[in-house]
């Protein structure tokens, strides 16, 4: 079951200038796999070697962050919308 | 990416927005995100947020309300190009937690520095942990 991906502009170089695509999987871990392996550029852009969420990233399913959803368990289908978008900081510190 | 290292292009109605955001979150940092054509750095909208940290030395884009931003902007045909923060009390120039901290190499940089009586208004572009600084073209002058 293909599940709609929005890119931010950082991920859209490795997906061929792509906003949004579409990718198999049947949770956040799934889906994020899926787009490694799709567009090798995102390799660890958006999961850590241990494989959980990098701290850079939040995901979205729909209006929700997987974070307080069931993580990379979070369960998607093909009438969810999955959003990536970047950790945004910085400052005068 | 031909484009990437053009300048940012803004009105002053849109530049005086997000100076007034920055004032009004004094003391602590004022934050947002900047929408509009990522080829010609043309701003669309400037998008005041709060700011997550709630300090006067760091600041964090609320992810939801980033989300929220992102989505408008894509169903206005554009998409979000840039991020602007004050520092209060130094210079408009990026630090190094601003440096370290930069999401996109793509995006532009916009510093409000309330240091002086008179806000300073500057933007760069961050890529692989070099500043630098791009002019500010400001349309209806």
């Amino acid at each position: 079951m293909a599940v709609p991906v929005r890119l931010p502009t950082v991920l859209r170089p490795a997906a061929g200038g792509q906003s949004q695509v579409a990718v198999e999987g049947r949770t956040i871990g799934e889906v994020l796999g899926a787009l490694q392996r799709a567009y090798p550029a995102m390799s660890g852009q958006l999961l850590t070697d241990q494989g959980s969420l990098h701290r850079f990233v939040n995901v979205y399913v729909n209006d929700d962050d997987v974070r307080y959803l069931d993580r990379l368990d979070t369960k998607v289908g093909e009438s969810d919308t999955v959003s990536i978008i970047p950790a945004v900081a910085g400052g005068a510190a | 990416m031909g484009q990437a290292q053009g300048d940012l292009v803004i009105t002053q109605d849109q530049l005086d927005e997000m100076v007034a955001h920055c004032l009004a979150c004094y003391p602590e940092e004022g934050c947002g995100l900047l929408s509009g054509d990522p080829e010609t750095g043309l701003v669309a909208g400037v998008h005041p947020m709060r700011n997550a940290a709630g300090s006067a030395e760091v600041y964090e884009l609320d992810p939801r309300e980033h989300l929220h931003v992102d989505l408008a902007a894509e169903a206005a045909g554009h998409s979000v190009i840039g991020v602007f923060h004050s520092h209060t009390h130094t210079d408009a120039y990026p630090s190094p937690t601003d440096v370290r901290k930069a999401p996109d190499p793509s995006w532009h940089y916009v510093l409000v520095s309330l240091r002086h009586e008179l806000p300073s208004t500057r933007s760069y572009r961050i890529a692989a942990g070099n500043i630098s600084e791009e002019s500010v073209v400001v349309l209806g002058q």
